[in-house]
């Protein structure tokens, strides 16, 4: 039961983006992110895809984890893919099947759409793999400051995400366990359709929301023996420190975009 | 004996929409001194829980009041004094742990008291050293045993530089080893820092560790005394469907059976002495 259960695909290293600073790292994801979006033709997402893969070889990511991180959008691609090709007219035909066409516009456009979504992940990949959940939730913490003003409870909402973080495994944990317990009695999880599946699920469900309330209120006790108050001043242990490479990373993007826009590709 | 760090005069306590005819908490008047080792036991719904949580604030007196190191409990301004001064455990070791690194996890109680960051780390590898946790530093809790989060949770606490440690069945989920290795680990924060420890517990053997036991039935401390005269009346403790340590219970069957071991035989270690001195001679 205790295999360790990774959150956000995290993958220890000291790599170049590893020792990015969160929020540097987080404001370099955004500038890149927002160049996709300046991308206008074909060729220049192509560029850009072949920059993005050029970058993750320089910092040495595994590409085993980087196609596992892409599984996820696998049907979404095939699906937006035979949606343009089929639906999208303009440009010489290049197939016909009978009442259907696929025709040029059609593949330019669909390349291009999924060459763009390949790229947002890719991006964002890249940034999971090499920030650990809790350094993201700090950096996250920062871009959120501003809405102090408008009476959002930033540092709560952190320490939500931080005992988020923490519980799941526990929680992941107990299901399995609840699942084996039901197992145990006679309770099926694997045949049947979807909807009885999913019917099948509740005897699972039910006490997991039960244990899961209890905790939040146990928690929410020692917290506030350990001192915890809403509202109150509290420290970070951590600091995180600016180094030249962050201001490198921030330049970079920067000139990414800057670079896109006037070539205008 | 030394100051006083509890002192509960006349503390009443009905948990909010109970019945105010069975108080939780019936008049109880108490002084624990600085650097004492006291187990408290008692029956399911006795208030012993109850009684523990009045002592860093968690819960303020309905009547009465209890003053921690002078300061009364139901001044708002006080709580973080007071929780400074006294650190809780509780008996589920996952419902305690907040961070998601061991690290992180002893800091949260200091970051809670706002230090400046180069003070919670020094503060956290040395509370971390204290327990031996060292290696385990980066851990996510989950991947711990329980007697290890156990001593996570006191390592956080201990961080604060706490006078008083309150423990509430901190062993009651543990297995045998770890039971032992946490109480160990208490006993030594005890001796070598002079820490007060105020422990509930449901284990006569525990309680046997203390130097003073208080014994709670139905609001009221009906007894409170060295645990060699407590833990041996075992009228009494059978009279609350309580159980004294098994040696004590030996003893006392034994001297129903016409030997006759000495009188106060908490320990295990005791009677086994009685039981080898006495054996037939040949």
């Amino acid at each position: 039961m205790k295999q360790s259960i990774t959150l956000g695909q995290y993958l220890p290293g000291e790599s170049f983006l590893h020792r990015l600073n969160p929020r540097f790292k987080l404001l370099s994801l955004a500038l890149v992110l927002v160049t996709l979006f300046f991308v206008k033709t074909l060729g220049g997402m192509g560029l850009f895809l072949a920059l993005l893969i050029l970058f993750s070889i320089l910092v040495r990511m595994p590409y085993s984890y980087l196609l596992r991180g892409l599984k996820p959008i696998f049907y979404i691609v095939i699906f937006t893919l035979i949606i343009y090709l089929f639906f999208t007219k303009g440009g010489a035909v290049l197939l016909r099947l009978g009442p259907i066409t696929v025709e040029e516009a059609g593949v330019i456009q669909g390349a291009f759409v999924v060459g763009r979504l390949i790229a947002l992940v890719l991006a964002s990949i890249l940034v999971t793999l090499t920030t650990t959940p809790l350094a993201l939730t700090h950096g996250l913490e920062f871009f959120l400051t501003p809405l102090k003003l408008i009476r959002v409870p930033v540092a709560e909402i952190t320490m939500i995400m931080t005992i988020a973080l923490r519980f799941i495994p526990t929680l992941m944990e107990e299901s399995r366990r609840l699942m084996l317990a039901q197992m145990a009695r006679g309770a099926d999880f694997e045949t049947g359709n979807l909807f009885r599946k999913a019917r099948n699920l509740t005897p699972l469900i039910v006490p997991l929301f039960v244990s899961a309330f209890r905790r939040a209120d146990e928690l929410a006790v020692a917290m506030e023996a350990r001192g915890y108050r809403i509202g109150a001043r509290r420290t970070r242990m951590r600091e995180e420190t600016v180094s030249w490479r962050d201001w490198v990373a921030l330049a970079a993007s920067g000139a990414l975009l800057a670079a896109v826009i006037i070539a205008g590709i | 004996m030394s100051q006083p760090i509890i002192e509960v005069e006349a503390v009443e306590y009905v948990y909010p929409g109970g019945d105010a005819e069975t108080p939780a908490l019936a008049g109880i008047d108490l002084t624990i001194a600085q650097g004492e080792y006291l187990a408290v036991i008692g029956p399911n719904g006795s208030g012993k829980t109850t009684l523990l949580k009045h002592f860093n604030a968690l819960l303020i007196p309905t009547a009465g009041r209890v003053l921690v190191d002078g300061y009364p409990t139901a001044v708002e301004e006080n709580l973080p004094l007071i929780r400074t001064c006294c650190g809780m455990i509780f008996q589920n070791p996952d419902n305690q742990l907040v961070a998601t690194t061991v690290a992180e996890d002893v800091a949260f109680g200091l970051e809670n008291m706002a230090l400046a960051p180069a003070e919670i780390r020094r503060r956290v590898a040395e509370s971390l050293r204290t327990l031996s946790l060292e290696h385990l530093a980066d851990h996510p809790p989950h991947l711990l045993s329980g007697g290890e989060k156990q001593r996570v949770a006191i390592a956080g606490i201990l961080a604060m530089r706490p006078r008083c440690l309150l423990m509430d069945e901190p062993t009651a989920m543990l297995d045998p080893v770890a039971r032992v290795e946490v109480l160990d680990t208490v006993r030594q924060l005890h001796r070598e820092q002079g820490i007060t420890v105020i422990h509930v517990t449901h284990f006569p053997e525990e309680a046997a560790r203390a130097r003073r036991v208080l014994v709670m039935d139905r609001g009221k401390v009906v007894r409170d005394g060295p645990p060699q005269a407590v833990l041996t009346d075992l009228e009494m403790l059978h009279s609350l469907g309580l159980q004294g340590p098994v040696a004590a219970e030996l003893a006392f069957a034994l001297r129903e059976d016409g030997f006759n071991p000495p009188p106060g035989i908490i320990h295990g270690r005791e009677l086994v002495e009685f039981l080898c001195s006495s054996g037939p001679k040949h």
